[in-house]
């Protein structure tokens, strides 16, 4: 027996990876482009459809776009049926679906449908996307308050429970010092109470995360719900009447034809939202906190045995991510309506949630995923304003449809910090 | 440095893990701890380590007693260690995981990566380690995931380097490329404690041996004892190291697999066109560094891997696409690799674990309702057949040992009749006497004809146990060889390796 001569198994084909491809891109473009072509089959529309552009104060004014409903959504559904068809050839030889036919995809049949349901009228498209960003804006900031508990190993379900906290909280001191500013910080200091508790039994004793934050939704609903018929209600003029928070044209910026008035003629709070998803992205992957933050989320034994204080790191981290979605609290009652109401934010927490998951796990993604979430809910809004044909119900329920077809359809398997939901004990 | 340890007591509640232990390490010197699973080696370590505080004794450094209250205080004071399960972030790359809790930061607290990938390039060019900074964890072998334990522990100028079970996960070749960089940190005026039960190794790089049983030092031994000394001294009775086989009489073959390939539901591809058979009366074990198909290969064959390809046939019936409950029924025998999560319910009794794969119809369960009392007389007369230790048989199987429960299993799946034996890592964590003993029961199984997989990390059992050794690399069959093939060969054959003329 000679060992000198021998043969490396690299040189066969070797065991490894068989990509198997996702086919749920390709089925739900088929699914959705089907859709589409049938409501114009069905439904079909004679009129013209006007898309405007512009506002009065832009530097130039860009003209509205008229085109004939009917031939232009008829385009759209080919581009769909086209991308559909890139798609499953591409299924076909094994490989995914980019991102970037996503991209083109979801815009094509988005225009294609506004088209379709905007016939013989005109849509603002300025007002359909600044509304957006504003309902998104307690989206983006529960989902980064998320991902940021969640990166740390703690699942916050009590997303909900700190918005609805916070817009509690800033109402009544905003309302009681007339100060915006102190009702925002009000905010932040309910979330991160909230936080404390949720921390206090999901870290320190253990109780199975997920039933803890939905305790705590219920606890906040009961408390502000009560406080609001026994206190707020009665003395409505002097603890539920907040100031508000004024649009700040930036100069320059929000002159920007389409572009400035969505983003830069907003509140205050929209522009501490930008500040905020920056500097959570920079700090979470850039800083040494960011480092730990990851580290105990992932192997909170690694972390232990390098020194790293697994437990006080958690808490901190959910505690500045309880303050993140308090300010998102605020918005409700410093921005968007000007006092505080029962169960005001209707689940807004939920779909948080759901956007920390379609975002997996990334400030950045979570952001997007949030904003694509808003703008589902201002297009119902919209589209009922302007009288589209589709029926009020079935568009009260796309956010959710949206949010369950995000989540469950296309994100395709993300992963979860290792140790999301895991309590950390030690031995 | 010198390192003492004085007297140290740990309890973990009435057990006394470790019984006033005393120890001195001094720089440039490698100090193995000998002892088995359970003797209380690692506790101690995690003692030293700031992972636990001891109950009793002190900590000595250079003189000065320490107070360790976390690992960050052991690590500031000059001790690191190479745990046996990596402390290791996967998703991490090399030089994050290096600066994780020591990290060097510029403005605002923003990393300093640059730093980072410069100390792990020069403590591996020092060593000449081979490691990437910027590779991710859970993509490097595991060879080199151990290499970034050690630079992490170096990155942190540790003088006293604690290598824990360090030669579990490694090939034979990983494991001498250890030991050299061992003697090379030693050269270094590194005090080094290894922690081990295999003989072999401690032989080849000890400067001095502590043997530890049940929680107390029982000794010293001389680096130069033999291995039957340094056994003994380690289980505290002799122990007969060799495992006593007849040659072999055997019959058809009854397990027939052909083109066998499994992949889990990610796609990834975990054996891979494996063919093999086994006759009536043999013995085919499995050798290969963990994680290279065996788990699945071994799952697949109880039917308990969801994508499997290929055929397996046992006795000329096809078991592929059968159903758990139609395969044991067909005679199947399993010892999984795991016993506290796949062998046993920790919460049940001895007896109704005795019970598990016969929870349908006679000889204990008859028109729904259990028969305790046939029950109860079988699980008794097994305890005393197989040797199990406990008080009786309405015993937690959470409250046996490692032996016993293992005892346990063994006793539940060849107390059946058999047509085929699967016995994955049979002794793994379980003390030398219960490895003679489970030992002798898979060679009678053998002897009264069954045909036997067995599949051990440990290449030792492997020669003892084969009649013939197929090595798995990367899900596929490097070969399959002669039980008397050279260790050297089948090292080789384990990193992929097909010596010419060494593969039937």
């Amino acid at each position: 027996m000679s060992t000198d001569v021998s043969m490396p198994i690299e040189q066969t084909p070797i065991a490894g990876v068989t990509t198997i491809v996702d086919r749920k891109p390709a089925v739900i473009f088929g699914l959705a482009t089907a859709g589409l072509a049938l409501i114009l089959l069905f439904a079909g529309v004679s009129d013209d459809t006007t898309f405007r552009l512009a506002t009065p104060d832009d530097w130039a004014e860009l003209p509205a776009v008229t085109v004939p409903a009917a031939p232009t959504a008829w385009l759209l559904v080919l581009i769909c049926a086209l991308c559909t068809a890139v798609s499953v050839s591409l299924l076909l030889k094994e490989r995914r679906t980019p991102m970037v036919l996503v991209v083109v995809f979801a815009i094509s049949w988005m225009i294609g449908f506004l088209t379709w349901a905007a016939a013989g009228a005109s849509i603002p498209m300025v007002g359909l996307l600044a509304g957006s960003l504003a309902l998104a804006v307690p989206l983006v900031f529960g989902a980064l308050g998320g991902v940021l508990g969640e990166r740390a190993g703690v699942v916050n379900i009590a997303i909900d429970g700190q918005l609805l906290a916070g817009a509690f909280a800033a109402a009544v001191v905003g309302s009681m010092t007339g100060v915006t500013w102190f009702g925002l910080v009000a905010a932040m200091a309910a979330g991160m109470l909230v936080a404390l508790l949720l921390g206090l039994f999901a870290i320190s004793y253990f109780v199975d995360q997920v039933i803890v934050g939905v305790v705590l939704n219920v606890l906040i609903i009961g408390l502000t719900s009560f406080m609001f018929s026994q206190v707020l209600a009665p003395n409505a003029e002097s603890l539920n009447n907040p100031p508000r928070f004024d649009k700040i044209d930036i100069p320059v910026l929000g002159g920007i034809p389409l572009i400035g008035p969505i983003l830069f003629r907003q509140t205050a709070v929209v522009y501490i939202l930008y500040v905020v998803v920056a500097l959570v992205t920079w700090a979470l992957y850039r800083t040494r906190w960011g480092l730990r933050v990851r580290a105990v989320g992932e192997h909170p034994q690694a972390a232990d045995t390098v020194g790293i204080k697994v437990n006080r790191t958690r808490y901190r981290t959910i505690i500045l991510a309880g303050a993140i979605a308090g300010m998102g609290g605020a918005f409700y009652t410093l921005v968007s309506v000007p006092q505080f109401n029962r169960e005001m934010t209707g689940g807004a927490g939920y779909i948080a949630l759901a956007a920390v998951i379609f975002g997996k796990w990334d400030p950045i993604r979570a952001t997007l995923a949030a904003l694509l979430f808003g703008f589902a809910s201002n297009l119902q809004g919209v589209l009922s304003v302007i009288g589209s044909p589709v029926p009020s119900q079935f568009m009260l329920m796309l956010p959710y449809v949206v949010t369950i077809f995000a989540v469950a359809g296309l994100v395709g398997r993300s992963r979860a910090p290792a140790a999301d939901g895991v309590p950390y004990i030690k031995g | 440095m010198q390192l003492v340890l004085r007297g140290i007591t740990k309890r973990f509640g009435t057990l006394v893990a470790n019984d006033r232990i005393s120890l001195t390490v001094e720089s440039g010197e490698i100090h193995c701890l000998l002892g088995e699973n359970g003797a209380g080696k690692s506790t101690l370590m995690n003692v030293l380590y700031g992972l636990y505080q001891a109950d009793e004794g002190e900590i000595e450094l250079d003189g000065v007693v320490q107070h360790f209250t976390g690992p960050g205080d052991a690590m500031a004071a000059g001790i690191g260690m190479v745990h046996q399960h990596f402390m290791l972030i996967p998703v991490f790359t090399v030089a994050e995981n290096v600066m994780l809790g020591n990290e060097s930061t510029g403005f605002a607290g923003s990393l300093d990566t640059q730093a980072a990938r410069e100390r792990v390039r020069e403590i591996s060019e020092r060593f000449g380690f081979d490691v990437n900074p910027d590779a991710v964890v859970e993509d490097i072998p595991v060879g080199v995931q151990q290499r970034v334990e050690i630079i992490k522990a170096l990155s942190r100028d540790a003088e006293v380097l604690i290598f824990d079970e360090p030669t579990a996960v490694l090939t034979p070749q990983e494991t001498d490329e250890l030991m050299e960089i061992m003697r090379q940190l030693k050269g270094a005026g590194k005090a080094i404690v290894f922690i081990t039960h295999k003989l072999r190794e401690v032989r080849e790089v000890a400067d001095k041996i502590t043997v530890i049983r049940l929680g107390k030092v029982v000794g010293e031994a001389d680096p130069k004892s033999s291995n039957a000394e340094l056994a003994s001294m380690m289980v505290g009775r002799p122990v007969e190291l060799t495992v006593h086989k007849g040659p072999g009489n055997f019959g058809d073959e009854a397990l027939v697999v052909e083109g066998l390939t499994v992949h889990d539901d990610l796609g990834r591809v975990h054996v891979d066109d494996v063919s093999f058979t086994i006759r009536r009366g043999e013995i085919l074990a499995v050798a290969g560094v963990q994680g290279n198909g065996q788990t699945e290969l071994t799952e697949a064959l109880l039917g308990l891997q969801a994508h499997v390809r290929g055929s397996i046939r046992l006795d000329g019936s096809e078991l592929v696409g059968r159903s758990v409950r139609r395969i044991l029924e067909a005679g199947v025998g399993f010892i999984p690799e795991d016993r506290t999560t796949d062998g046993l319910v920790g919460g049940f009794t001895i007896a109704e674990n005795m019970m598990l794969n016969r929870s349908h119809g006679e000889p204990f369960v008859s028109h729904g309702s259990l028969r305790l009392d046939e029950l109860h007389e079988f699980a008794s007369d097994k305890l005393k057949e197989y040797d199990v230790r406990a008080p009786g048989i309405a015993t937690l199987a959470s409250q046996l040992s490692g032996g016993n429960q293992q005892k346990l299993v063994v006793a539940r799946e060849l107390s059946r009749d058999l047509r085929l034996l699967v016995a994955a890592q049979p002794t793994r964590g379980v003390d030398v006497g219960s490895i003679e003993f489970i030992h002798k029961q898979i060679v009678a199984g053998r002897d009264a004809g069954v045909p036997v997989l067995v599949v051990s990390s440990e290449l030792d059992e492997v020669v003892a146990l084969a009649d013939r050794i197929m090595v798995l690399y990367r899900g596929r069959v490097v070969g399959v060889v002669p039980s008397d093939t050279p260790r050297e060969v089948l090292g080789l054959m384990m990193t992929g390796e097909r010596p010419e003329g060494a593969v039937a």
